[in-house]
């Protein structure tokens, strides 16, 4: 089989490819990239007009698979993905049973390749159940398919494990995860702490919070000199401590998410429970910080932290309701529409954060890249096309996005895997052959 | 008198004067209440169901009188636990109570915004009882309706709340009021129950509590909840006591002609000497007993009685 794509503006910053060029596509894998190539035999899209990039990879997924199958599935969440420009994700280890053994990993893995549309790496939890205890086989787990270890949304309080953890990892030469997070700070917290929460009477969580984690990470991260990457980074804090550890060349990279660079705590005067996520939404300044930021290559990667939950488990009290944002079917579209349309960033930047980086970050070395002989992961993004978030119209099986109704420019517009189309939102995606 | 609003969901939501309206309808029904028979027509044939998801003697049976002496049908649901414990959703526990063709519900509830997500599915007026950390709206009211009753005015005066700020309900709601209707509020506490930023609600911090109630004209004690000790908001009650109680030597400094008052209820000689609680300059049992007449007028204007209903 093979797939034509031409007249597209390649976009690549990793190969250093930035012009109209077309892209053959011949066993799953780039077979030639120049400026003309005939297509007599082969299927065709025509890319007039739009931006080829190498996949997406959104590397901070939740695909509720095993155990929370009510809120997705390995085949909604990959749908999900695939109708959001991503060629590939990374499913967080909070499952039922807990992603801790070779068993569930081999599953998620054979269940992906039976029903998922887009490339599913596993992460493992780093400790056994997520209790921050004992260490998982980190071994055995990679060698079943695990790509990184986290105890996600349970962060590692005990520094003790963390460091055995990257001690162990390091030779391995495999990546932590951690989500920052001081839980004594956050007690049981519901939202960003400071005006807002006072006004509404929600329990807050203090940005420092964060920040005191983020500081111990890197710390560890340097003495140890193993990589640690920090989950949806979301204050200025963060931001501050990031920046001076990467200027002294302390192996640290940190996501963020669309959530957390474009909603600020104002919001929550609507007490509507799809804001409701950890680490909480902050403060207008935290915004502006974190895009900053994005600008100046502080911060690494795009995430989503896509954390699907059915609407009845969202439609309680705030305080009774789940935290999480369904977040893979809007991340581009709120990336191009707030960051590189508004010209604050250049799409170079986001094919860096949403492509190049987490490829490097999570080691995946043909993927991330429009090269002959990588991959053939590529999304097709319409930087013009104007949408209308419709939460209902959504792949995911859940609901719960707080950008229900926003109007953005620019969408993903064709998402292809391993040379097949997984998604195209084109009215015809294939040109007749001639 | 018109007033527009559906629910009562806090005083965040209304304006000077939708309040003074609710202030001056509770001082014609105040009389209600004194009567030998203490009920108008009212609001007759509303049914009203009072719906409380937390323990509470005074507002639930302050409410309970004000429908009754307004001639509504009330019926009062207590749940101590929560619904969904039983596997039931507070959305589905208020469905079905609606189903049986409610006016109105009163709701208190632990979780801040609670009635405000009531309102959000709900075809009955919602008025908030107190949810979670947020606001206590009638209690605010009340509270304004005795200063005033006792002080003629609320512009320009010093109201000093003293407690646990950040968790209480009551001092949120009444920091709300009494700003919009020109009061000057200092909020005095431990510095973990008075974070500095709450200034922007509205308020003067102040953590020193001698400084703050001198020439106070009101200085409204806040009950001191003894598990927040526990969670090292401060270190005993002992020592809360000797910084944040108000004594008779600490209540000589305020304006000769202030008054205390309390939400209640009232722990005796830890936030508030047993002799000052009882005392003349104490209006605690007058809050209780304008309580009924601020949420006869919250009913009546919210479920649309007629004036020439209770005037004779």
């Amino acid at each position: 089989m093979t797939l034509l794509i031409k007249n597209g503006h390649v976009k690549d910053p990793c190969s250093k490819l930035d012009k109209k060029l077309d892209i053959l596509i011949k066993n799953n894998k780039i077979a030639e990239i120049k400026e003309k190539i005939e297509g007599e035999d082969h299927q065709i899209v025509d890319a007039s007009g739009m931006f080829i990039t190498p996949g997406l990879i959104d590397m901070h997924v939740h695909l509720r698979d095993p155990g929370q199958e009510h809120k997705e599935t390995i085949e909604t969440g990959s749908k999900a993905a695939a109708a959001g420009g991503f060629t590939s994700i990374a499913c967080m280890p909070n499952t039922f049973p807990v992603n801790d053994n070779s068993g569930v990993t081999k599953y998620i893995i054979s269940k992906a390749k039976k029903s998922a549309s887009v490339n599913i790496f596993p992460i493992a939890a780093l400790s056994m159940g997520q209790k921050g205890e004992l260490l998982t086989e980190m071994a055995d787990l990679i060698d079943s398919g695990a790509i990184a270890f986290s105890d996600d949304g349970m962060p590692v309080s005990n520094s003790q494990l963390m460091r055995r953890g990257l001690e162990y990892a390091k030779r391995g030469g495999t990546l932590i995860i951690d989500h920052c997070e001081d839980l004594d700070l956050s007690s049981n917290g519901v939202m960003n702490e400071g005006h807002y929460s006072y006004l509404l009477g929600l329990q807050g969580i203090p940005d420092y919070s964060e920040d005191v984690m983020v500081a111990r990470n890197i710390i560890l991260a340097e003495k140890i000199n193993a990589p640690i990457h920090l989950a949806h980074i979301s204050t200025q804090g963060s931001v501050e401590l990031i920046k001076s550890a990467k200027n002294k060349g302390i192996p640290i990279t940190s996501e963020v998410t669309p959530h957390h660079l474009f909603l600020d705590d104002s919001l929550l005067t609507s007490y509507s429970t799809d804001l409701k996520v950890n680490p909480p939404i902050r403060t207008k300044q935290d915004n502006q910080s974190l895009i900053k930021a994005v600008k100046q290559g502080i911060i690494d990667v795009f995430a989503t932290d896509h954390a699907p939950h059915s609407p009845d488990e969202k439609g309680v009290e705030f305080n009774e309701a789940p935290f999480g944002i369904n977040g893979l079917e809007t991340a581009v579209s709120l990336i191009l529409d707030n960051l590189v349309n508004k010209k604050i960033i250049s799409l170079n930047r986001l094919v860096e954060m949403f492509s190049c980086n987490p490829a490097k970050i999570l080691g995946l070395d043909s993927k991330g890249k429009i090269k002959i002989g990588a991959d053939a992961d590529l999304t097709i993004i319409d930087t013009e096309k104007k949408i209308t978030v419709d939460v209902k119209k959504f792949q995911s099986k859940s609901r719960n996005n707080p950008f229900n109704n926003w109007k953005l420019k620019g969408a993903p517009v064709m998402t292809i895997v391993s040379g097949k189309v997984v998604y195209s939102s084109l009215k015809k995606p294939f040109s007749p052959k001639k | 008198m018109s007033f527009n609003k559906k629910h009562l969901l806090g005083i965040q939501h209304l304006t000077k004067s939708e309040i003074l309206t609710i202030l001056n309808t509770a001082e014609s029904l105040k009389e209600i209440s004194r009567r030998e028979v203490k009920k108008v027509p009212a609001l007759r044939g509303k049914t009203i169901i009072n719906l409380f998801f937390e323990p509470s003697t005074r507002t639930r049976s302050s409410f309970e009188l004000a429908a009754k002496r307004l001639s509504a049908d009330i019926s009062s649901f207590s749940k101590t636990t929560s619904s969904t414990v039983k596997g039931e959703t507070l959305k589905d526990t208020v469905l079905n109570l609606e189903a049986m063709q409610t006016d109105a519900i009163i709701i208190r509830h632990s979780a801040s915004g609670t009635p405000l997500f009531l309102s959000t599915f709900c075809r009955s007026h919602i008025i908030n009882a107190g949810d979670g950390t947020h606001e206590h709206p009638t209690q605010a009211l009340l509270d304004a309706f005795t200063i005033k009753e006792e002080k003629k005015r609320l512009k320009g005066l010093k109201v000093v709340i003293v407690g646990d700020i950040l968790h209480s309900r009551v001092a949120r709601s009444n920091v709300f009021l009494l700003n919009k209707m020109g009061a000057k509020v200092v909020l005095v506490g431990p510095p973990g129950m008075v974070p500095s930023e709450m200034a922007h609600l509205g308020a003067k911090i102040d953590h020193n509590m001698d400084r703050a109630v001198k020439n106070a004209d009101v200085i409204m004690m806040l009950r001191i909840q003894l598990e927040r000790q526990q969670k090292n908001y401060f270190p005993s009650i002992r020592e809360y006591r000797h910084l944040y109680s108000l004594t008779p030597k600490r209540f000589e400094t305020a304006h000769k002609n202030a008054i205390i008052m309390h939400p209640g209820p009232i722990n005796r000689d830890v936030e508030i000497s047993t002799q000052l609680a009882d005392s003349i300059k104490s209006v605690i049992l007058k809050q209780v007993e304008n309580g009924i007449a601020v949420r006869m007028a919250v009913l009546y204007l919210l479920l649309g009685g007629k004036e020439r209903d209770f005037t004779d």
